[in-house]
């Protein structure tokens, strides 16, 4: 072992300290390849952590009571003892701000910094879903724009009123993101150039025969032609955005910023597991690095792994603390469980994953990180191993049945299915109710119609129709819900108007 | 790379506003809590905030979600005995939910949050219905006094020390000449040893000349300037603060119910916020009455049931033994608030009335009388109603209603303005 001449002894920290601690880490972080955004790395007190953490970790965010709210709940948790306040926040934008709390000692600012300024940072510059989805360089400008309007509104039309609005647009904020990027919009040449191609195309699929001799009645053509909107949308707010027809010009506006800062949240939604697990291995690889190359004491080491452990903390499923999987401990199982298919191989893993057997660890892991959310992570790379460390069992909960099955346990016939069901499990697209914008009375009452698809023969919380008194207010006609069964009948119906 | 910023100077509270706004739209529940916490609160406990619960249906920002039921499928941690096919009951609770509901957002437990000291006075004060110039006014900070702080060159002519002006003056034109009078008694020297030297007239005169400039200009220096005006310095420090003493004086005849003691609870409350701005130090004394009087606790004061006919006056010869045998009056504000429903024995409202004129008053800072709910005001209240007159520092008012409780109030915040 290499000689010891630690950066620091003591607990506490200075900022010439922390720029050392940034420069080795981020040295380390390079040398393992890891591509990041600038940092900004910003030292704030545990009142301003708390602020921060009520408004979703954003660092500007418009006003609005149900901040305040969870800021109580914050603040009410944090003066009991009953939560440590997280001691990091870290935010997707170029360059990257992270957040230190001034109470920290040095060893956790440095965890701190590993694991949000190297970790987190290098996720959001590379997974595909953050890099589809959010523009890191205009985010904290645009939160700017989206207060000084929302501000400007309240003193214009009154704070109420506003609020009306901004609850409304809450209640759908998750119906309120496009899952697939749309195209951009074509260029006015090769619009009518495609449009050219559509109609030889339409024009020699066209049987003269059929046409001429089956009349079609005109009830179904009227309903045809007046299917609004063609297609089912499942944007909810870009739906109302663009045609709700009574929203003023500055409520669509609001309709908007809502919409927009949901879409940049998504990816977040889409990526618990495999951001904080990435996050989570790098502080402990890029920690441990440093403690290998004799730049941090033993002390420093102990309270490291000490915190490191809490984190990762997985309590069984009849603990009194247990409330789901863990995503820390998750993600970090599986990265790390990557790195050793990589780097030792069992017989298990070459069956189960040949292609990555014994590859490159840290390109397979850079693969990963990249290229998946959850559900797709999960599905590709949960191997048996770690369900058999958390000991992981499906149980099938069916309200037909009297009883609960265990359907699946962390043994041969189950590695598959629960590997399966796990991923289902972070599918937003079951976790949340299916519904979509299924069509407009445009000639008629201008009610509006939203279809629930049920799977799995779930219903929906009786929460739906205070959602839909929302819905009401932002479409300003009869609204309904219809709630289709499996086999595409429509098994109820709750109206609002 | 990195850019490492200190921002523990930036403001905190950001979240000022959204809790202002939260505060604002739960205003019902919030003021139904702190008007339940008033009935179960000590009236000396004015220094917290409240715990506050408001019902999670309340404060529910619904979204769509899977209700109970139907099929599903979870994988759960920490499996022990399970084997695939295991078929186990029903947790209690539903479908199989548990603790979990709150893992889905789900989740029913009252919202509970701590008041801050402020906002619960906030809130207390607009139960009351009190209009905000008293809220300021209770909400006004300890007050200052000015106390003589040396000299300053600076100030307004009637603050002008007319002796430390002079002595700068002095001071001054004694700086400004020591160089001509030396000077000067030089030449005068020379000048009279000139003469005795019976030197040319020629030389003298020139000497003579040059005197004469030096006196001239030595009287030039002006006696007194702005720069030596000296003023009495006053500043602002906290006004030493004194003690004051609080008796609450209530009848607890039958008639006297739960509601009317809440209504005088209330006032004592008040009373007391007020005390305790104002004094460093506030004593409460309760005397609870029927035929006899007694001190009692707070407890006792407020929810004993003992009860019985009414002597009004037992209180009041209480209160001045009370007052003779602990609380001097030099060095006690005195201050006694009585609520009752007016009932008393006929012949003893004389009594009270020669009492307090004779042997309270005098040593009282302010009486506030209350009588709550009385349909027919009689005797003791015909009684008071003298005393009123002759003394100005005595206040008394009906009250029917929580509403009711602030003109005695105001009164009392008059008396103030008064007597300081």
């Amino acid at each position: 072992m290499s000689e010891r001449t630690p950066l620091s002894t003591g607990s506490e920290w200075t900022f010439e300290l922390l720029e050392r601690y940034d420069a080795e880490i981020a040295r380390l972080a390079a040398e393992f390849g890891l591509d990041t955004y600038p940092n900004q790395i910003e030292v704030i007190s545990s009142e301003q952590m708390m602020d921060a953490y009520a408004s979703c970790g954003l660092p500007v965010y418009y006003h609005h009571w149900s901040f305040g709210k969870q800021f109580l709940s914050i603040e009410k948790h944090y003066k009991r003892g009953q939560m440590g306040l997280a001691y990091e926040l870290v935010i997707n934008s170029n360059p990257c701000i992270a957040y230190l709390m001034e109470e920290n000692t040095v060893t956790m600012q440095a965890l701190v910094i590993a694991h949000a300024c190297y970790g987190h940072n290098s996720f959001f510059k590379n997974n595909y879903l953050f890099r589809t989805f959010t523009a890191a360089d205009a985010i904290v400008d645009y939160l700017v724009f989206a207060k000084n309007y929302i501000t400007e509104c309240e003193e214009r039309y009154g704070e109420e009123t506003v609020e009306e609005i901004l609850d409304a647009c809450h209640a759908l904020m998750n119906y309120g993101v496009d899952r697939y990027r749309k195209p951009p919009p074509l260029s006015l040449r090769e619009e009518q150039q495609r449009q050219k191609e559509r109609e030889a195309y339409l024009q020699s699929q066209v049987n003269d025969l059929w046409r001429f001799t089956v009349p079609e009645s005109p009830r179904r053509r009227e309903f045809r032609e007046e299917r609004f909107p063609p297609e089912p949308e499942e944007n909810l707010l870009y739906f109302i955005e663009k045609n709700a027809p009574l929203l003023e010009p500055w409520q669509r506006e609001i309709v908007r910023i809502v919409r927009k800062i949901a879409q940049y949240l998504y990816p977040q939604r889409h990526t618990k597991v495999m951001n904080e697990g990435w996050a989570t291995f790098w502080h402990y690889t890029l920690l441990n690095r440093l403690y290998d190359e004799g730049l941090v004491s033993d002390g420093f080491m102990l309270e490291f792994l000490e915190t490191h452990t809490a984190v990762i903390a997985q309590p069984p499923f009849d603990h009194d603390f247990y409330n789901g999987i863990n995503p820390y401990a998750l993600g970090f199982a599986m990265f790390r469980d990557l790195r050793r298919i990589c780097e030792h191989p069992s017989e298990e893993d070459r069956c189960w994953f040949p292609e990555i057997a014994g590859s490159d660890w840290l390109e397979t892991l850079d693969f990963a990180m990249r290229n998946f959310k959850d559900e797709s992570f999960i599905a590709q790379y949960l191997s048996p191993r770690v369900i058999r460390d958390f000991h992981l069992f499906a149980v099938l909960d069916d309200d037909q049945e009297e009883e609960l099955e265990i359907s699946a346990i962390h043994d041969e016939a189950g590695y598959r299915a629960i590997r399966e069901k796990l991923a289902e499990q972070y599918n937003l697209g079951s976790l949340e109710p299916d519904i979509q914008v299924w069509s407009v009375d445009t000639r008629g009452d201008r009610s509006l119609t939203l279809r629930h698809f049920q799977h799995n023969r779930r219903p929906l919380a009786d929460s739906a129709e205070e959602v839909l008194k929302h819905v009401h207010r932002l479409w300003g006609f009869t609204v309904r819900l219809e709630t289709v069964g499996e086999r595409g009948r429509v098994k109820r119906c709750y109206e609002c108007g | 790379m990195s850019q490492i910023i200190d921002r523990r100077l930036n403001p905190k509270h950001k979240s000022a506003v959204n809790r202002q706004r939260f505060l604002k739209r739960f205003r019902r529940q919030i003021r139904k809590a702190v008007s339940d916490a008033v009935d179960g609160r000590s009236v000396t406990d004015t220094d917290s905030g409240e715990r506050v619960t408001i019902p999670a249906k309340d404060l529910s920002e619904p979204v769509f979600q899977h209700g109970p039921g139907g099929r599903r499928e979870i994988v759960h941690p920490g499996n022990r005995d399970f084997v695939t096919g295991d078929r186990i009951p029903r947790p209690e609770g539903g479908a199989g939910r548990g603790n979990r509901a709150s893992n889905q957002g789900e989740g029913m437990d009252d919202f509970v949050f701590e008041l801050s000291r402020d906002e619960f006075l906030e809130f207390f004060f607009e139960d009351l219905e009190l209009p905000d110039l008293v809220k300021t006014r209770l909400a006004q900070e300890v007050a200052h006094q000015s106390v003589p702080a040396g000299f300053s060159k600076d100030g307004i002519p009637p603050n002008l020390h007319v002796i430390r002006s002079l002595r700068e003056a002095h001071a001054r034109r004694i700086a400004l000449t020591a160089g001509k009078r030396r000077r000067l008694r030089e030449l005068e020297a020379e000048l009279a040893a000139l003469k005795a030297e019976d030197a040319p007239e020629r030389d003298i005169e020139a000497l003579a000349q040059e005197i004469d400039l030096l006196k001239r200009r030595i009287a030039a220096v002006p006696f007194i300037d702005t720069l030596d005006l000296r003023y009495r310095n006053r500043i602002q420090i906290p006004k030493p603060t004194t003690q004051a003493v609080m008796f609450c004086l209530m009848d607890v005849s039958g008639s006297m119910d739960q509601y009317k003691k809440n209504l005088a609870k209330r006032f004592f409350l008040l009373l007391y916020l007020f005390l305790s701005r104002n004094y460093e130090r506030t004593d409460v004394v309760f005397i609870r009455h029927h035929t006899i009087a007694k001190e009692v606790d707070e407890e006792e004061f407020f929810y004993s049931r003992e009860t019985g006919g009414t002597v009004v006056s037992s209180a009041l010869v209480l209160m001045r033994d009370i007052i003779r045998a602990r609380y001097p009056t030099q060095d006690w504000n005195i201050y006694a608030a009585q609520a009752s429903d007016g009932d008393n024995w006929p012949e003893d409202s004389g009594n009270c009335r020669r009492l307090l004129d004779e042997e309270i008053m005098p040593w009282l800072q302010y009486y506030a009388y209350v009588e709550i709910d009385n349909d027919y005001p009689l005797g003791l209240w015909q009684e008071y109603e003298k005393v009123a007159q002759r003394w100005p520092n005595f206040a008394m008012q009906a009250i029917d209603s929580p509403a009711d409780i602030y003109p005695v109030f105001r009164e009392l915040f008059r008396k103030k303005g008064i007597d300081r």
